[in-house]
């Protein structure tokens, strides 16, 4: 029981960066209806700059603010420079080709996430860096008899506050519901009055300010990094968001969290192996039988 | 094209321009209290028709009426709820698409849906997939057999082509040609399959009088092929011009039926159209 | 009319004579460049043929497949755990490892056909990234973990004839992809290859014209992972090793790319496209490490700037008359 539910931790702790991720693949491609493979990169991408802040002068930004001062610092940096980097990446690589076809806007997509995995792997060298110990809150509690630290307890608050208030954002407010307007269809809601520019900056910048956020969270808790990792959370955060409806926002919530769970149980009692294998197996089986996901609505098309 | 000879059930009688006034048709394809539902509507209600063979006849009514979806679901593209679609007298219950085509009904769509990055004869040659049998292996290797079809197939796409009108179109992309010619490839690549039934979704939507007079002329042409052809229009002209049958559709179910002339002066399909008094609205 | 016609005729005598010339070209010059060039062309070949074999797919029917390296990878694993397990010839098992790829694709693409683009895409990834992680993990000890299998012998024709050398390896894999040029011009000429164009035109009317799209979509990637199958064969007898490696999703993502960058469905376009993917890396040696941000960069450019592919498919008839095929029937 002690084991399930640390498990559980894990998974939800897991499952909060998968969310954070998906959102903004959910919240594009909800939209424009891009993939936009250079997401996870984008997250890989945040990770690094929030390394770079934390180890820069050696440590001054943790040596002067303090462990907590020191992540604040680096997550601002992360979010809002990996959210710049996004708008730039809208406005050079996808805008140019929107009005072209799906297939090459998925060509640009691929082009950037190579130029971006290998932008990092230039600049920060082919080999693991790691968020070193001493900028990194270790202390731990027992609660119940269940092991949890300090960081993930910081890492689920602050993972569940973006998460419910981007939520409130979406669900409850007039901008909230141009979004999903345009989510659902872009041209009319344009003729409608709503302004597409505007909506398109939220989501590239919110999207991957999100994902830079997740990035240095994820480098605080697993410590290593590397320029490989956009793809590999990439993928698990696509799977999140198809498995919570594709275009729904809180059903990537949803499916970030629910795969973080399902993946560490599955990791826990199944094999840690194979787990990737089953994490894709979930997605495959969801796009048979249910391809809409949790929260998603089916959407006929009129012949 | 052998006809199928079993399982006539009704015999019309219809007063048409030609002398045959005791000819007796057999009714090609028929629904029987066909059903469809998407979700809480309803928009094909316990609907019955009857098209005979050798005759053109309409299916018209408001926007909404639920029209299309009777097309779709004889065409196999959606599956009934309830009731049967019976052509010659089978039961078309399950078929997919390509397999009905390949039964002997063809169709075009309201929004036309060409092949539009490949030329014109491309498109019609497309039609003719369903009587052609070459497989992979003979195209691979290209044997003699695998040629001879493939011409066969190249010279009946421009027969039909000449006969739409579109034979010094043939080599354009379907995207680049206009509007009304758009149309006639859509019925040029139906036409191509050999049908005995053309089923027509708005034909004459998008078209100007003169080319409207124009498909009127080619359709009543296509009579002389031994086709029979069932049509949705809005068009009243095309409807009263060469409709042998009318039958009328009002949110989901039949609301009248008969000779042109009757129906279109008939009460109920004229409030149909209209609109009700507000005090009568239920 | 007639001038139109006498221009026709000069370009495709014109066409026949550049393919003449690239012929000769392509059987003297491994004589006379030096052995690491060679290699370099055989890898030509490989992704020639693996963008050939995703063409079908891809440019053909339009079906977003992004992990056609696994079914490359199913080839030459079958290859290799066959010969170095039961010594089983290395030409015998081409048709076997063809036919392997082509029974996993059909196995694994039924339940998932009918799915939309990009949600297809998906699946696609997740099925190449299956089959990687699965060979990595070594299940029943057969695949030999990531550090894959080694030992595979050469192909062998029986007698003299064994595929040792670059240049012999060279021919071997530049004689397979011209058949399969020529069967693939020939299958886009029938109706089997108008059926799979009208799908990726519009699924919906090219059931309502009598094509069977679940079969002709099932047809392509069986076809595509046959020939993938095949290029894996060819590729492990050359390396004598095969690893899960060589068969990441990246290497999806070029082949993606080859197709998409030559031209979809254009036979020159996918040549030129696995030039550009091999040749590429080569010629930027000295950048060695800016090489892939080059190319990511490339991408995004082409994209902008030319959609529609370097050398996009021309619609109609063909001008170009296949060698094997007699004049005559074009203009009928």
């Amino acid at each position: 029981m002690r084991i399930f539910l640390e498990q559980m931790l894990n998974g939800l702790t897991i499952g909060s960066f998968y969310a954070l991720i998906a959102l903004g693949y959910s919240m594009v491609y909800g939209v424009m209806k891009l993939i936009n493979f250079a997401h996870g990169d984008l997250f890989a991408l945040g990770s690094y700059l929030g390394f770079t802040l934390l180890v820069w002068g050696n440590a001054y930004a943790t040596v002067t603010f303090g462990i907590w001062g020191g992540l604040i610092a680096a997550i601002l940096i992360a979010a809002i420079g990996i959210g710049i980097a996004g708008i730039i990446i809208e406005r050079i690589a996808y805008r140019p080709i929107y009005s072209v076809g799906r297939l090459p806007a998925v060509v640009s997509a691929l082009g950037v996430s190579i130029f971006l995995q290998n932008i990092i792997m230039v600049i920060w060298g082919p080999r693991y860096q790691a968020y070193p110990v001493s900028v990194v809150p270790t202390l731990r509690f027992e609660i119940g008899g269940i092991h949890i630290t300090l960081l993930q307890i910081v890492i689920l608050i602050l993972s569940f506050a973006l998460l419910a208030i981007l939520y409130y954002i979406i669900q409850k407010t007039t901008f909230g519901a141009a979004i999903r307007a345009c989510a659902l269809d872009r041209d009319t809601a344009a003729l409608m009055g709503i302004n597409i520019e505007t909506i398109i900056f939220f989501i590239f910048f919110l999207g991957p300010a999100l994902g830079g956020t997740a990035g240095v969270m994820v480098g605080m808790y697993y410590r290593q990094i590397s320029f490989t990792m956009g793809w590999n959370y990439g993928l698990k955060a696509f799977t999140a968001t198809i498995l919570g409806g594709i275009g729904n926002i809180p059903g990537a919530m949803l499916g970030g969290l629910l795969l973080g769970i399902i993946e560490m149980l599955g990791s826990a009692y199944i094999s840690t192996a194979y787990k990737d294998v089953f994490v894709f197996l979930i997605l495959i089986l969801v796009l048979i039988f249910r391809p809409r996901g949790l929260l998603g609505e089916k959407v006929a098309e009129k012949v | 094209m052998a006809k199928d000879n079993n399982n006539m059930e009704t015999i019309i009688k219809s007063e048409q321009e030609n002398k045959e006034t005791d000819k007796i048709n057999k009714v090609v394809l028929q629904t029987n209290k066909l059903t469809k539902k998407f979700g809480g509507l309803t928009a094909v209600n316990n609907f019955d028709l009857k098209v005979s063979q050798g005759q053109i006849s309409s299916l018209i009514g408001p926007n909404g009426a639920g029209k299309t979806t009777v097309f779709n679901v004889v065409t196999g593209i959606y599956k009934a709820d309830g009731g049967k679609v019976l052509f010659k007298g089978e039961d078309l219950a399950g078929k997919k698409p390509h397999q009905i085509i390949k039964k002997g009904i063809a169709r075009t769509f309201q929004n036309i849906r060409l092949f539009s990055n490949m030329t014109c004869l491309e498109n019609v040659m497309a039609g003719q997939h369903c009587r052609s049998r070459e497989g992979t292996w003979s195209s691979v290797l290209q044997t003699p057999g695998q040629r001879k079809e493939e011409l066969e197939i190249k010279e009946n796409a421009e027969n039909r082509l000449k006969q739409v009108g579109l034979w010094r179109w043939r080599d354009e992309l379907g995207k680049n040609i206009a509007y009304g010619n758009q149309r006639m490839l859509e019925i040029g690549r139906a036409l191509a399959s050999n049908p005995d039934l053309l089923i027509l979704d708005e034909p004459s939507s998008g078209l100007n009088d003169k080319e409207s007079e124009d498909l009127i002329v080619f359709l009543k042409s296509l009579l002389k092929e031994d086709l029979t052809i069932l049509l949705i229009e809005h068009d009243m002209n095309v409807v009263m011009g060469i409709s042998h049958w009318v039958t009328v559709m009002d949110e989901g179910k039949k609301i009248a039926e008969g000779l042109p002339e009757d129906v279109y002066s008939n009460p109920q399909v004229i409030e149909a159209y209209l609109g009700k008094d507000e005090e009568e609205e239920e | 009319m007639k001038l139109n016609k006498n221009i026709k005729e000069k370009g495709s005598i014109f066409k026949n004579w550049l393919i003449i010339i690239v012929v000769i070209l392509f059987v003297v010059l491994p004589f006379i460049i030096n052995a690491y060039w060679v290699d370099v062309l055989f890898f030509f070949g490989i992704y020639a043929l693996l963008g050939l074999s995703l063409n079908i797919v891809l440019g053909e029917v339009g079906l977003f497949d992004l992990g056609h390296m696994g079914f490359m990878a199913i080839g030459a694993y079958t290859t290799a755990i066959l010969n170095t397990t039961f010594g089983i010839p290395i030409i015998i098992l081409l048709p076997i490892s063809a036919i392997t790829a082509g029974a996993f694709a059909w196995l694994v693409c039924s339940p998932i056909i009918h799915l939309r683009g990009d949600y297809l895409c998906i699946v696609t990834i997740g099925m190449g990234e299956i089959v990687r992680l699965v060979l990595i993990n070594n299940p029943f000890g057969i695949t030999g973990g990531p550090n894959g299998v080694f030992g595979i012998d050469f192909l062998s024709f029986g007698g003299p004839l064994i595929i040792d050398s670059s240049i012999e390896n060279y021919f071997v894999i530049w004689i397979v992809v011209g058949l399969t040029i020529l069967g693939l011009i020939n299958l886009q000429r029938s109706r089997i290859g108008r059926a799979w164009n009208c799908i990726r035109e519009d699924e919906i009317a090219a059931e309502a014209t009598g094509i069977d799209v679940r079969s002709y979509k099932l047809l392509a990637f069986v076809l595509g992972a046959g020939l993938a199958g095949v290029a894996g064969n060819i590729y492990a007898s050359k390396l004598m090793i095969v690893s899960p490696e060589s068969f990441v999703f990246m290497e999806s993502c070029l082949l993606f790319c080859i197709v998409l960058i030559g031209g979809m469905g254009s036979i020159p376009g996918v040549l030129i496209g696995a030039a550009a993917i091999s040749l590429f890396p080569e010629f930027f040696r000295t950048f060695a490490q800016y090489r892939m941000l080059i190319f990511g960069a490339a991408m995004v450019v082409m994209m902008i700037f030319r959609p529609g592919g370097i050398w996009p498919r021309k619609r109609g008839a063909f001008k170009v008359e296949s060698l094997l095929i007699k004049a005559g029937e074009e203009n009928g």
